[in-house]
């Protein structure tokens, strides 16, 4: 065996295919997708009024409020800081996470029903209690954390459930609200693929055009 | 409930359904017969090998084929080491990130170009989009292109053909399967929603809260997804894998990402059918697989669907789907699937949280990683399940009293000797002694959840790493210098040791004189023979990690019936 062969030739090919597939292939799809799908390829951003950016289609916010639908608890409130302190550096480049809890973990139960504790630092709310004083019906998706603690959607079961408190908090028909939430479900890929799911973002952002929050 | 069986059928038809052109179209590249895509790559590939110095490829050896992939190999891992502790300075880095710590970078370095992709960081906080792209999405074509070559080399000598070179075929699974994919795949994942952009990060306020602000991670990430799951290498650009929405935005990118992690392990074993004259043969060895990775799926499923009977208490409902860890737009049907496809194939990739998985999707993904035939790894998995024949072969023979042939090429002491000891002892050895150590040093082990499962996410680990596979119990503090150290072991170990025993193996099976098929010749075509290598596979295969199943997901399963105290 000859070594310096052995090794040149592992290093000239370790650079062809390099340039092959780390530089020309990324290039020319970072070209396509700037060129043809230029809104996918950025992040699916919506704007707003003034065309500033207010979020991503793909990527859910945080919503706890009763003007509005509220989203799925996330491990990193879907990757917020406030900017004033945002000592983890979350804002410098986002994140992303999940709970990991295992089923027989009982911290996954404690964070569910809630832990009170005389000191009010280690008590734990808990979803459960937090839904029910809300007097929102709680569904599989409303208690679990996500995957991503991104999660954009929460099921049409879990939209239908807050109508009536949305409504009531902005004096709207709950049949209007239906409409809304049926205009922002996206649906399975050709039916069958995937599960049916409510845009939150989406959905309160129409909520907020048909009656701005304020008002 | 039924909706999602059907989306999990459908799925596996379509997994079949490719099997045959894929395969026939993977046997056509290596056998030199014409393809359509030979009057751009044929002159291409010329040009790419002569700049590689392989001018007028030669045969090789096992022995020959070994050492020039594992060179190759070694200095990828250089490679890509030093472009990791160089990123401050490289370019395309605009959240200014620093040099990982170097047991980090070396334990990346390795597990990618092992085809791996164990990850102990999260992606978009710790590597610049040039690492990204540069390195990680580099390795992630070669490390898939060494694996079919593996596959390809052993398919031939087991086919008594000369085994190849292994830059020809390196270069060829790139150019002709990875490649092509590739691109086709990154075009429609953009479509779809998969940003692939070099902007940073983007800042918004929320909606409800002006005063709170959401960063949106983003960067070149389709061209990346689409190698991640082609090449069974399951390294997410983000932290949190294809479960985040611009990795896997809706159905129809987990349904292209589903399919891809399986069809090339798949079709790996039709192409064997072509190279042996015997699609009868590959037909019912692609049984056995296919019917492992049904019935996980399905315990997987109904775990999942079940849910967890102290949650349900809670909610006051008898049923309601484990949906932690989960995105909506999988739910139950499409998380457990791609749990277990991605497991089975040695992907890693992961759209739910495997950590969070019920009992049963602990006890199937574990057990696919210690089988590692489940279709298995990219090329190496068709490889194992052919060793596991030649093993089937050679103890039939002494139950009958022949001497044991396979493709009419007798069997004897070196084959089986390297078929059982290099090939599928060194799994065992790879997980379960750095398990008992790292168990038995107090305070290395960093497991996240108490009890049983705290002992699943330790194995789950090491037997990722040695099976290259990636996925993980993910709550593990992993990200530490024994963790990054001893893995390292366990995927050099798991990955090198029986890919060179497989060449081997294909070199001393090529070079022996055919022997004619007489009555008396022990049939490997049949179903008989096809249920007795089943046989072998449960128990030299499963039962060795029996024991630490049942200290670990049953054990969890029996608390959980319990009740969580």
């Amino acid at each position: 065996m000859n070594w310096t062969r052995e090794v040149s030739r592992a290093v000239r090919s370790t650079l062809v295919l390099w340039g092959v597939t780390a530089i020309i292939y990324p290039l020319v799809m970072l070209g396509v997708g700037q060129v043809i799908f230029p809104f996918q390829a950025n992040g699916s951003i919506l704007t707003g009024a003034q065309g500033q950016p207010i979020g991503s289609a793909l990527i859910g916010q945080p919503f706890t409020s009763e003007r509005y639908f509220n989203s799925r608890p996330s491990t990193t409130n879907y990757s917020t800081a406030n900017p004033l302190a945002d000592e983890a550096g979350i804002l410098r480049t986002g994140i992303s996470g999940a709970s990991n809890l295992a089923p027989s973990n009982s911290a996954l139960l404690d964070r569910i029903q809630g832990k009170p504790d005389p000191n009010p630092e280690i008590a734990i709310r808990g979803e459960l209690p937090r839904l029910q004083a809300a007097g929102i019906q709680p569904t599989a998706d409303l208690i679990y954390t996500s995957g991503s603690s991104l999660d954009p959607h929460i099921t049409p079961a879990a939209a239908r459930a807050q109508i009536d408190r949305v409504a009531q908090a902005r004096e709207l028909l709950p049949s209007q609200l239906e409409e809304l939430i049926r205009q922002n479900t996206d649906h399975r890929f050709g039916g069958i693929w995937g599960e049916p799911g409510v845009n939150v973002l989406k959905l309160n952002l129409a909520l907020d055009m048909l009656k701005p929050s304020n008002s | 409930m039924l909706q999602g069986w059907i989306q999990i059928l459908l799925t596996l038809l379509l997994v079949v359904a490719i099997t045959p052109f894929l395969g026939q179209y993977i046997a056509h590249i290596f056998l030199g017969k014409r393809t359509f895509l030979d009057p751009l790559m044929t002159p291409l590939e010329r040009w790419l090998l002569s700049c590689s110095g392989v001018r007028s490829p030669e045969n090789m050896t096992g022995w020959q084929y070994a050492s020039a992939l594992i060179f190759s190999n070694a200095v990828m891992i250089i490679f890509i080491f030093l472009i990791f502790m160089l990123q401050r300075s490289l370019p395309f880095n605009p959240t200014q990130l620093g040099a990982p710590s170097w047991d980090l970078a070396l334990h990346t370095a390795i597990s990618f170009v092992t085809n791996t992709n164990q990850q102990h960081y999260s992606g978009e906080v710790t590597f610049s989009y040039f690492s990204q792209f540069a390195a990680l999405g580099f390795v992630m074509f070669t490390s898939a292109a060494t694996g079919i070559a593996v596959a390809i080399a052993f398919i031939r000598g087991l086919t008594g053909r000369p085994l190849g070179n292994f830059y020809v075929d390196l270069t060829q699974s790139i150019m002709r399967i990875l490649l092509p994919m590739s691109v086709v795949g990154a075009i429609i994942f953009i479509a779809a929603g998969i940003p692939e952009t070099l902007a940073p990060p983007i800042i918004v306020p929320t909606l409800e809260d002006p005063s709170l602000s959401q960063a949106i991670a983003r960067g070149p990430v389709a061209h990346f997804e689409i190698i991640k799951e082609l090449g069974e290498n399951g390294g997410g650009f983000f932290g949190i894998n294809a479960a985040h929405p611009f990795e896997n935005p809706n159905g129809l990118t987990n349904l292209i990402q589903l399919l891809l992690i399986l069809c090339i392990p798949t079709s790996l074993i039709y192409t064997y059918g072509i190279f042996a004259n015997n699609l009868k043969q590959a037909w019912l060895v692609y049984v056995i697989p296919f019917v492992v990775l049904t019935g996980f799926i399905a315990i997987t499923a109904i775990g999942e669907y079940n849910g967890n009977p102290a949650v349900n208490d809670l909610l006051g409902v008898d049923q309601a789907p484990n949906l932690e860890g989960k995105e909506v737009r999988f739910g139950w049907a499409q998380s457990a699937l791609y749990a277990v496809f991605t497991t089975a194939s040695m992907c890693g990739a992961v759209n739910s949280m495997h950590d969070s998985l019920m009992p049963a999707g602990g006890f199937a993904t574990l057990s696919n990683m210690f089988l590692q035939i489940v279709f298995g790894g990219q090329g190496t998995g068709t490889a194992y399940l052919f060793a596991y024949l030649i093993l089937a072969v050679f103890i039939t023979g002494l139950m009958v009293g022949r001497t044991p042939e396979f493709l009419g090429r007798k069997i004897e002491k070196r084959e089986v000797v390297l078929a059982s000891c290099l090939i599928l002892l060194v799994h065992p050895i790879a997980i379960l002694i750095p398990v008992a150590l790292t168990l038995a040093i107090p305070g290395i082990a960093g497991m996240s959840n108490p009890g049983f499962h705290g002992l699943s996410q330790v194995v789950y680990e090491y037997a990722s790493a040695a099976a290259n596979n990636g996925s993980g119990f993910e709550g593990l503090g992993d990200a530490t210098l024994w963790w990054n150290l001893s893995t390292s072991f366990s995927l050099l170990a798991g990955r090198y040791v029986p890919i060179v025993a497989l060449l081997l193996l294909a070199d001393s099976m090529s070079r022996k004189q055919p022997v004619p098929v007489t009555i008396g010749t022990l049939r490997t075509d049949t179903g008989l023979f096809i249920g007795v290598t089943a046989g072998v596979i449960l128990i030299l295969g499963a039962l060795e990690f029996f024991p630490v199943l049942a200290l670990g997901p049953i054990a969890e399963a029996f608390q959980i019936m319990r009740g969580i105290g």
